[in-house]
């Protein structure tokens, strides 16, 4: 089986630990996992802001960077989502029925990472040793626009020496949004508001999540109030073992 | 004796103003909070019933089902429809419009000389703004549901489909009931305290002179069911039907997206909407009423059906699911942009996020900057169609108007943010093109300037960059190996 890792464009310019900490996992797991270098991005940013013709070539590349694979692995419910739900309407738009067809074939094999590990490798139990107390949000994408359910606090529940704290209200969005976090900046800061009260709330040192995009905004949250709560990716925490966090 | 949405500024001005006030907060998160968790048990209640195949997703699509059924061939149904209430001895109108809508039922209060009608609660008489145009004319609109009544009284506008006045608590209410009352008709008791009961009571005191006194009363409709030509109405207090039976002239003005085929089709439809609007099994009151019977409630009965803006979102291949909806608030009441800043943020009687889709199908985008930004009030979290008894994607629906609001405004002076994204097409088309993975932050820090990053940093923390991207690391590290 032939895996792709879409590291994403905002893990691979802001977080690349979070990119090395699946490549770690994978490989732990017995999945060597590659990083075709012509990737760049989902297209997620321009479909859900309305620009649909700016989209074409972005779904394009992805198509052709990832379409040889037998399964592409994401540590993103949002891109993963995107890329399973949105690429279609961009293919329509282009009105390119070989664009169609191959992002036909394409979606289906796009895996959000606790997917593709309980789904596709049939693992909860990834060896990972984490000795913190963590509460995890379960973003907005991943929970309805894939239907992750509890895959991720099943991971999670097999970490040994971590904690988990269940989070109030876990199931309301944190306000990101994508471009809603800036076009509607102050309605996104009041919902992360109450995210942030609630992930303190909990005692919990660490916040988790799939998505480095929303953990950018509660996290950008959590620091500006110097709460001493950090926000790490759930591929971070996987990927942790007694040898070191990564 | 009513505010006005006119004028609105765009949803990111008004929802900043309503963030601010903290009793609003504080009222939206209560009673919002309140009849989400009193429609989940409802909806676990049917989901876990045992009973043959009524669980939720069954009934959901059922719904849909019936709901689409009509919308396929609308001209079909609105005929037969339209047949069988003139059968029945109603008069049938037909208003493309607002305006059209108002001079009609304006003629036939003018018609029969009063000069007040008594109103049931109705979303289509607040989309065409019916009491303004009656008072132009002299006519008093008196608002006979509790709480329409309370956002009449403040001279204020409604902030929710089913709970117009949700961003009012009973302190607040007392007070306007005490100032307003006297002014319109019976006074408050000096006594009045704040408990609902008492509140209550004090509202029925002042409606049933209305009541006993008008001689027409205008309603909508929940329903319009095409075969027997009847109306429906769903209600709690059963004010509506006070003004459904007591006056001799009924005038109801419908949206041509409430027929429902068949009367088995309010099956599914009157099983889902109190359980999503309400958070209760079965509505109180729900009246139906098919033309005129003789020697039984209102003897001249008018039927306007209307269109404004209908016939515009049918023909959206993507946004026409929206007139499925069945007005029931379980997406305003789930929605968390909505617990925030309320529905006057979004400038119609419309709020949440079926308002942000449906305003714009309903008006069409780019030429309002309203409307425009109507689509963009919403993070996209799903939380509506997850709700939504009627199965409106919602989500895909805003994305899709999102995409039409951009489309609008192509061909002219581009603002920034489309040279951002265009600019942004042409990097994230070739990660050659795009040269190296570093400059990602670059272009990401470059969008971020054109949007303006003061409103990231304003209240959130920017991560610092890291040394190197995740590309250069697997490039210097052969993938980690090295």
């Amino acid at each position: 089986m032939r895996v792709a890792l879409m590291v994403t464009c905002i893990n691979d310019a802001l977080y690349p630990g979070t990119g090395q900490a699946v490549v770690t996992l994978l490989r732990r797991l017995g999945v060597d996992v590659e990083f075709p270098e012509s990737q760049t991005c989902c297209a997620q940013p321009m479909v859900n802001t309305g620009y649909l013709d700016e989209a074409v070539p972005v779904v394009r590349n992805f198509v052709d960077t990832f379409a040889g694979y037998d399964a592409v692995v994401t540590p993103s419910g949002s891109c993963a989502g995107c890329a399973r739900h949105q690429h279609s309407i961009v293919a329509r738009r282009a009105g390119d029925a070989s664009l169609a067809a191959t992002v036909e074939e394409t979606a289906p094999k796009v895996h959000e990472l606790s997917e593709f590990l309980v789904d596709v490798l049939g693992v909860t139990d990834v060896g990972a040793y984490y000795p913190h107390t963590v509460t995890y949000h379960p973003t907005c994408h991943s929970l309805r626009m894939l239907g992750v359910g509890d895959r991720p606090l099943r991971l999670l529940r097999h970490v040994r020496g971590l904690t988990l704290c269940e989070l109030p209200d876990a199931e309301q969005c944190c306000g990101f949004g994508g471009t809603f976090a800036v076009k509607n900046a102050d309605t996104s800061v009041a919902m992360g508001a109450d995210k942030v009260r609630h992930v303190r709330g909990t005692g919990a040192e660490v916040l988790a999540a799939g998505d480095n995009s929303c953990l950018t905004h509660i996290g950008g949250l959590l620091t500006r109030q110097q709460s001493g709560v950090r926000a790490v990716h759930l591929a971070e925490i996987l990927a942790a073992t007694e040898d070191g966090e990564r | 004796m009513t505010g006005t949405f006119v004028g609105m500024p765009a949803f990111p001005a008004a929802a900043h103003e309503a963030l601010g006030n903290a009793q609003l907060r504080h009222n939206l998160a209560h009673a919002t909070g309140t009849i989400r968790a009193k429609r989940q048990r409802l909806v676990d209640e049917v989901t876990l019933s045992l009973e043959g195949n009524s669980d939720w997703e069954a009934l959901r699509l059922a719904g849909a089902g019936v709901k689409e059924s009509a919308l396929v061939d609308l001209a079909t149904h609105l005929e037969r429809l339209e047949e069988a209430l003139t059968a029945n001895g109603a008069t049938v109108h037909w208003a493309r419009d607002a305006a059209e809508a108002n001079a009609i039922v304006v003629a036939i209060a003018k018609r029969h000389r009063v000069d007040e009608v008594v109103k049931v609660k109705s979303m289509v008489t607040q989309e065409i703004d019916l009491n303004r145009a009656l008072e132009a004319e002299g006519i008093a609109a008196w608002e006979t549901d509790l709480a329409e009544l309370i956002v009449q009284l403040g001279d204020d506008l409604p902030s929710h489909i089913l709970v117009p006045a949700i961003h009012r608590n009973r302190a607040e209410i007392r007070e306007i009931f005490l100032a307003r009352m006297a002014a319109v008709g019976r006074p408050a008791p000096d006594d009045l305290s704040d408990e609902p009961a008492v509140l209550a009571a004090a509202a029925r005191a002042h409606l049933r002179e209305k009541f006993l006194r008008a001689k027409v009363g205008v309603s909508g409709a929940n329903f319009a069911v095409a075969d027997t030509g009847t109306l429906v109405v769903v209600e709690s207090e059963g004010n509506g039907r006070m003004c459904l039976t007591l006056p001799e002239v009924l005038v109801s003005v419908v949206g041509i997206e409430k027929v429902v085929p068949t009367w088995s089709g309010l099956d599914p439809l009157l099983r889902l909407l109190p359980r999503s609007s309400t958070g209760e099994r079965m509505n109180p009151y729900t009246s139906t009423w098919s033309g005129i019977t003789p020697g039984d409630g209102p003897q001249e009965v008018h039927v306007v059906l209307l269109d404004n803006g209908r016939t515009r979102a049918l023909a959206d291949d993507v946004g026409r699911q929206a007139l499925r909806c069945i007005r029931c608030s379980a997406c305003l009441n789930v929605c968390p942009v909505y617990e925030r800043t309320g529905g006057h943020a979004y400038g119609s009687v419309y709020p949440g996020p079926i308002g942000a889709i449906l305003n714009p199908l309903l008006r069409g985008v780019g030429h309002d900057d309203q409307v425009d930004s109507l689509p963009y009030a919403s993070s996209l979290c799903g939380a509506c169609f997850e709700a939504c008894p009627v199965r409106i994607d919602i989500p895909s629906v805003l994305v899709d108007q999102r995409a039409k609001v951009v489309d609008a405004h192509r061909g002219g002076v581009p603002k920034a943010e489309a040279l951002a994204f265009r600019g942004a097409a042409v990097a994230l088309s070739d990660s050659r093109r795009l040269g190296l993975g570093e400059r990602l932050t670059g272009l990401g820090l470059k969008v971020g300037r054109r949007f303006g990053a003061s409103k990231w940093t304003s209240a959130r923390d920017l991560p610092a960059a890291p040394p190197e991207s995740f590309r250069q690391w697997w490039k210097r590290t052969d993938g980690g190996r090295s």
